[in-house]
């Protein structure tokens, strides 16, 4: 059902929200950039339409959300463990559609990869909302149309930014309160239909595609700094910590941190041993688990286009176009 | 012929080897100029000078190779770099038309800082701005140059004064995956503030420069941008008797805190230059007087900002021309 809001009207609809849930959304953290005298566009509780920021791309995604970035799964002392008590309020998510694809990707590793779904994860999952922001330009590096990830329905509110007004397609979970607020008026969601880059992705891997010189290229452009894993919304990598308390090493916690295929250590096994070493095998792997492996297993590729690896690289290695050559080499062999 | 040589040194002119031939020392402070004022030096170097032009290590243009009868011409066509480049910064001048006002405070250099550099930690150029506002005119012989972080490519370490850009980082642990990237270079081209305890990231603040790169290394955001400050480092000189590097007098001091230093330190030297001397240099004076004696006046009125720290002493570094015993 189709809403107009004015901005103030919009505000105190948000206001309302408030009450039950935390919003969280694109917003501008002043001079949070790594560069001095910049800022960091990334999500972050907002109360107002105005924090909301849509003519940027977060440089990280929403993901963080869902999945923190450091979590403690239990503590444990000689004789017990327990874990800490959730306090997770409900959630909404003002995203991008990639981004709703993206967080299906998650789901498909944290709740339906065999048979026992994530209980931190379902945890904070079940308590979200999508609230989606039309996207009908994109930006430069995007290409969720080659992806199909351009397109969802899986929202509660689908808002689209006007000069003064906020129009609003709504589920029937939130059309009182848009109607408390606002006024109805017919609304159709739209969508991006072509991007500035457009990838193909491979239909079949030959074998001869893993020794390919196209990866040794990144051996040396690449740094292994892993901004690429970090900021995507779909990697869903992490490793465990132990940790013994220093006051007293007989109690601690366990936590789930975050971890990336490109990243130092990341293959580390005991003895000192660690798969591919160079930063070009790396790549293969990742490009191979983002748009061959994920699909074969699950249905669709793991990838979404967001473009965000391209955004962030400091190298300037495009993601997107490491596709395409992908694909090129795939149909040559 | 006659010239005051004097005065034409004060107003910016050489005296050179060559008999009745000057040359023109324009100022650029912080080095950094929109490229109109360019046509005007091109415009004297062809008709005046020879064609050509110097680039000084100070980052200004010295013009050579111009007859000594055309000064003041010359001094009438540079009013709108004069205007522009000195009085828009807020530089008191009176006569715009009859050449710089001065020379002996030479002109403030700075490295390209956070315009280009992504190590920079601050505006150098602005700063810079600020300082030659807050200095010039003046006939000390005084050199400063400004560095966005620590790499001091400026190398204010050879200048009596050197301000370098530092930065808080701050630490969120929640966003923080363990990668080690922070610490790792810390060590490597730092000062290894860092250790990794616990799968966490501890900072030793004492031996932290502020650095800043931990921030630009952080793949996840974990450090980010805290309060920017400033590194002054003191009396650093080339010359032809006791060449040194400058030493750390201030770190995490504010700018307001730079500002009055600097300013403070005009009036030490106003008090303790030997006037007997053609010219002394504030490094000999300090020399003279002792640091604590330069510390006490430096900071005179000078609202310290909490996190700032002082020297306590000076262990001046350098070594004298008339002992290198090593030349055999
Ligand atoms: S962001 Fe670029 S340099 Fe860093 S790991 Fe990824 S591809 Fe390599
Ligand atoms: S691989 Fe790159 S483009 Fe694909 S989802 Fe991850 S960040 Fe976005
Ligand atoms: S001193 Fe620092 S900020 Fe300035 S140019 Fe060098 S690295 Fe960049
Ligand atoms: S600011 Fe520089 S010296 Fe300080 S911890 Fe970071 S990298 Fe190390
Ligand atoms: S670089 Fe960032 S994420 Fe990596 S260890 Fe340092 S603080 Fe943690």
């Amino acid at each position: 059902m189709g809403f107009a809001l004015t901005t103030e009207q919009f505000d105190a609809f948000l206001a309302g929200l408030a009450r039950d849930y935390d919003i969280y959304a694109p917003k501008r953290l002043a001079g949070k950039g790594a560069f001095s005298g910049t800022d960091l566009i990334a999500y972050a509780p907002v109360q107002s339409l105005a924090e909301i920021v849509f003519d940027r791309k977060t440089f990280y995604s929403p993901k963080e959300i869902l999945l923190p970035i450091s979590q403690t799964l239990f503590y444990f002392t000689e004789e017990a463990y327990r874990e800490p008590q959730q306090q997770q309020r409900p959630v909404i998510i003002f995203l991008r559609p990639c981004d709703v694809h993206a967080v299906k990707r998650l789901d498909q590793i944290y709740l339906h990869n065999g048979d026992q779904a994530d209980p931190y994860y379902r945890e904070r999952r079940e308590k979200v909302k999508f609230f989606v922001m039309e996207c009908t330009e994109g930006f430069d590096s995007c290409f969720c149309v080659s992806m199909g990830t351009n397109r969802t329905g899986e929202y509660a509110v689908f808002l689209r930014l006007e000069a003064d007004r906020v129009l609003c397609d709504a589920r029937p979970e939130f059309t009182p309160a848009l109607a408390a607020y606002g006024r109805e008026a017919p609304f159709t969601p739209a969508f991006i239909e072509q991007n500035k880059i457009s990838v193909k992705t491979p239909e079949k891997i030959a074998p001869a595609v893993y020794g390919h010189p196209l990866w040794s290229e990144y051996d040396s452009r690449c740094i292994a700094c892993g901004r690429c894993n970090v900021c995507c919304p779909t990697c869903t990598c992490f490793t465990m910590q132990d940790i013994f308390y220093e006051d007293n090493p007989r109690c601690g916690e366990r936590r789930r941190v975050w971890a990336g295929c490109m990243i130092d250590g990341f293959t580390d096994l005991a003895g000192g041993h660690s798969f591919r070493n160079k930063y070009g095998e790396r790549m293969r792997f990742k490009a191979l688990h983002k748009v061959y492996d994920f699909k074969k297993r699950f249905g669709d590729h793991m990838c979404v286009g967001c473009g965000r690896c391209d955004d962030v690289c400091p190298e300037y290695i495009s993601f997107s176009r490491i596709i395409n050559r992908l694909a090129e080499v795939s149909d040559d062999e | 012929m006659d010239v005051n040589t004097k005065k034409i040194i004060k107003n910016a002119w050489r005296v050179t080897k060559e008999r009745g031939v000057t040359c023109l020392r324009i100022r650029v402070p912080g080095g950094h100029l929109e490229v109109k004022y360019l046509d005007l030096l091109k415009e004297i170097a062809e008709k005046y000078g020879n064609g050509t032009v110097h680039l000084t290590t100070r980052q200004g243009f010295e013009i050579p190779g111009i007859q000594m009868n055309k000064i003041d011409e010359i001094n009438q066509m540079l009013a709108p770099v004069i205007q522009g480049l000195e009085m828009e910064l807020g530089v008191p001048v009176t006569d715009e038309t009859a050449g710089y006002p001065a020379a002996g405070t030479r002109n403030v250099a700075a490295c390209i800082g956070n315009r280009v550099c992504p190590f920079a930690n601050f505006d150098t150029t602005k700063l810079a701005g600020k300082v030659e506002a807050l200095i010039y005119p003046n006939d000390f012989h005084v050199k400063i140059a400004i560095s966005g972080c620590p790499n001091d490519c400026i190398k204010g370490h050879l200048h009596d004064i050197g301000v370098m850009g530092m930065v808080e980082p701050v630490y969120n642990q929640q966003r923080c995956i363990g990668c080690q990237a922070c610490v790792k270079n810390c060590r490597q081209v730092s000062t290894g503030a860092l250790s990794f305890v616990n799968y966490k990231v501890r900072r030793d603040p004492l031996r932290c420069t502020g650095c800043g790169e931990c921030v630009l290394k952080c793949p996840a955001a974990a450090w980010t941008r805290g309060k920017q400050s400033y590194r002054l480092v003191i009396m650093g000189r080339t010359g032809k008797k006791n060449p040194r590097l400058a030493r750390p007098f201030l770190e995490w001091a504010d700018e307001t805190v730079v500002l009055q230093v600097i300013k403070n330190m005009y009036a030490y030297i106003d008090r303790h230059i030997d006037r007997s001397l053609p010219k002394e240099h504030v490094g000999y004076i300090v020399d003279r007087t002792g640091y604590p004696v330069f510390r006490e006046e430096a900071l005179a009125g000078v609202t310290l900002n909490p996190e700032a720290r002082v020297a306590a002493w000076m262990d001046w570094s350098g070594y004298r021309y008339e002992r290198t015993s090593n030349m055999v």
